[in-house]
């Protein structure tokens, strides 16, 4: 198996740690990973604010890039989704890469995804004595369809205490450039998310996107909330060396 | 009350104002509001969530509803034709309306040549988009909404702020407080008060009417049928009490057959307020017929267009022709839910209204309202007939950007981004740049105030600081790291 790593730039340069972690829990899963230098962004922030052009452009790289791969894994529900839902009819006025595009989406996993529906494991034997909740991420969710998956790989942690988080399926309000176009409104999301999450009382929050996590974390620091937000890869690695594996 | 509910609306709808930004601003400062819709849509979404699973088989519905309304919709000059000619071989008459003002012309000619004094209304979006109420009371016609919801709304001067419940932002106590001032004496803030007090006002309103205007929900082509769905049974009265009974169409909403109609049956009550069925579903077939007790003796049906007929054969944006208007998407908007409808400044709102309004009425004035979403899909995952808002949503970015409509540093920004991550290796010496740029400013791995336009997020959150090293950097030492301590599991060559 020829597994590719696509980090995403948001990974690669602020949360580095995730990336090493999704590394480390597949190989303990028995799987090698290969990180192509050529990757950068798949272009997901300029076509959701309308510049598609400027998209095709980035994401172009991600073709490239994986060009070889016979799977690749992300750490991203919406950067896999951009390549699902969005690649195959970005490229069409090119032949080439439009295939490209097309192979690209049918191999591309995100992380939980991958560990089920491709290596078919949910139990790493990974130990994490805590109380946990989980928000799904949007386009995770919504784009590709990721709904039991992470949770279940959370439910067989052992020691780990599961609750549900109320409205799990309701946007932090992250969205991209959003929270930057309408900052207090997507505070005002972020806050009620907030509320629910203190209503589990879990001590961490997990999900499958940093972006999510970027925002709730970064609310939660600011509002002084000692809740600790951990993405599901990063919350199996540490389970994993708890675990002694 | 006799004079308070003449009162203009679109005159008082000061909520239009200013830019998007400005309206979710005001909006978010509003507590009694966001509390009255945070209420009601949850229960609306917790309610029509029941009432599909219990249908069963949602999802086949849905596609289904899809399908009816899509071949709808790519056939519509068909299905228009033959509806016309069934409304007009039932003795009714049908109205061509080009655009806005031309409804209103329509309707104010009807009106003035019958003498009509009093009209009464049910709810009706599409009358709403023409603002028809100004233009009849302009022509010395009094309108009077007797949808409980509209009626609140006309006295209060304002809009609508949800396609199925109107009043949705306001609360029992402003209710009871605009019912005294229009007269009520002694009332409370329970139901049976309130309505009592609104169903005592219109009933003699009901039976000195000249003039009933409904809506439609949807019109049949086979039959030449009117259909109604609602709750206060006042749509009946409107639209059989008085002499002349008018219909606003939304040229888009028809369905070929009666058996289509079985099928939006199922899926826009349970979409709209999670019932099996509303109280009462109405379908009307042409005017009072000979030997018939009650029933207007005549009835004009007014299709409008208004920008409808500009997406037909628009495959980017065809597809929002399939709403059927049932509010769904805007019970599940997290954006919705925060800020109410008058925040899009619109006659729609919600999802459907932040695309619908900027394709009926393109340009720069209605260009920012498709940024009023976190496109977390939550509005296509709950519509009853598959409309990928999220995407439409996308592509109206697009159109701006084609169009001109972006600001030129926005253009700049993305341009910059462009040529920095086409690159591997730029983006990386880049990056570089951005990680000595940011020194200094870095606590704990995170910045608590970020320049330029992260200064929206640094006002209410911590932002993350870029790494001291990217995980490309890092990688080198973490793949010869796993190589001398190969995978613990035996089964790592099978992989
Ligand atoms: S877009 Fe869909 S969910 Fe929204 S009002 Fe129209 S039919 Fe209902």
């Amino acid at each position: 198996m020829r597994i590719a790593l696509m980090t995403t730039c948001l990974v690669d340069q602020f949360f580095p740690q995730v990336a090493e972690s999704m590394v480390r829990v597949l190989a303990a899963c028995g799987v090698q990973v290969e990180v192509p230098s050529a990757q950068t962004c798949c272009g997901q922030p300029a076509y959701n604010s309308g510049f598609a052009a400027e998209a095709r452009v980035v994401g172009q790289t991600l073709l490239t890039a994986f060009a070889d791969a016979e799977y690749v894994v992300t750490p991203s529900g919406s950067c896999a989704g951009m390549v699902h839902h969005v690649f195959p009819t970005l490229f069409q006025g090119s032949p080439h890469s439009s295939q490209q595009a097309q192979a690209l989406a049918e191999k591309t996993y995100e992380f939980s995804q991958f560990l089920l529906q491709v290596l078919g494991i949910d139990d790493l034997g990974a130990v994490f004595p805590h109380r946990v909740t989980f928000h799904p991420s949007c386009h995770g969710l919504r784009l590709l369809g990721v709904r039991a998956e992470p949770v279940r790989l959370l439910q067989r942690v052992r020691g780990l205490t599961y609750v549900e988080l109320p409205a799990a399926e309701d946007c932090c309000g992250f969205g991209g450039t959003f929270a930057l176009k309408l900052p207090a409104l997507s505070t005002a999301m972020v806050d009620e998310k907030v509320r629910h999450v203190l209503a589990t009382g879990a001590e961490v929050l997990v999900s499958t996107d940093m972006g999510c996590l970027m925002n709730m974390g970064g609310r939660l620091r600011r509002l002084g909330h000692p809740v600790r937000v951990m993405h599901l890869a990063e919350l199996l690695a540490e389970g994993l060396r708890q675990g002694g594996r | 009350m006799q004079t308070s509910v003449q009162g203009s609306r679109t005159s008082a709808s000061g909520q239009a104002a200013g830019t998007l930004a400005e309206r979710v601003e005001r909006a978010l400062q509003d507590d009694f509001l966001r509390r009255a819709v945070q209420f009601t849509t949850q229960r609306l979404r917790h309610n029509k969530q029941q009432a599909a699973a219990a249908l069963g088989q949602w999802e086949a519905w849905r596609e289904r509803g899809r399908q009816i309304r899509a071949h709808t919709v790519a056939h519509l000059d068909r299905y228009l034709q033959q509806f016309v000619e069934n409304v007009r071989r039932h003795g009714g008459h049908v109205h061509f309306a080009a655009d806005a003002a031309e409804a209103v012309h329509l309707v104010v000619q009807l009106a003035c040549d019958r003498g009509v004094r009093l009209a009464v209304k049910s709810k009706s979006m599409v009358s709403e988009e023409v603002h028809l109420n100004d233009g009849l009371t302009a022509a010395g016609v009094r309108v009077v909404e007797t949808d409980l919801g509209e009626y609140i709304i006309q006295l209060a001067g304002e809009p609508p702020s949800h396609l199925i419940a109107p009043a949705i932002h306001k609360n029992r106590e402003q209710i009871r407080d605009l019912f005294c001032a229009a007269g009520g004496r002694g009332l409370t803030t329970d139901t049976p008060s309130l309505a009592g007090f609104a169903r005592q006002q219109l009933r003699q309103l009901f039976l000195t009417a000249d003039l009933g205007i409904s809506g439609c929900n949807f019109a049949i082509a086979e039959t030449g049928t009117v259909v109604l769905f609602t709750n206060e049974g006042n749509g009946r009265m409107v639209t059989s009490l008085p002499r002349t009974h008018i219909v606003m169409l939304g040229m888009e909403r028809l369905l070929p057959t009666l058996a289509d109609l079985e099928v939006m049956a199922n899926l826009l009550p349970r979409s709209a307020t999670g019932q099996k069925l509303t109280a009462y579903m109405t379908l009307l077939t042409g005017p009072r017929r000979e030997g018939e007790g009650d029933g207007p003796e005549e009835l004009h049906v007014v299709v409008l267009d208004n920008g409808r007929s500009n997406l037909l054969g628009d495959p980017a944006f065809q597809d929002v022709l399939h709403c059927i208007r049932c509010g769904a998407c805007l019970n599940v908007c997290p954006v919705y839910r925060q800020v109410g409808g008058h925040a899009y400044g619109s006659v729609y709102p919600g999802p459907i209204g932040a695309v619908l309004t900027p394709l009926l009425q393109p340009g720069p004035e209605t260009a920012d309202l498709p940024y009023a979403s976190s496109l977390c899909g939550a509005c296509f995952e709950a519509c009853p007939v598959k409309i990928p808002l999220h995407d439409l949503l996308v592509r109206l970015r697009q159109r701006n950007v084609e169009r001109g409509w972006v600001k030129p540093g926005e253009r700049l920004a993305w341009y910059a981004f462009q040529r920095t991550f086409a690159r591997p290796g730029r983006y990386r010496r880049v990056m570089r740049l951005a990680r000595w740029a940011q020194a200094g400013r870095v606590q704990a791995g995170e910045l608590a105030q970020a320049p330029g336009p992260l200064r929206g997020w640094t006002a209410s959150r911590q932002a993350p600081a870029l790494a001291a090293r990217s995980f490309q950097e890092r990688w080198s030492a973490l793949a010869a790291e796993l190589r001398e301590r190969p995978a613990a599991k035996e089964d790592a060559n099978d992989a």
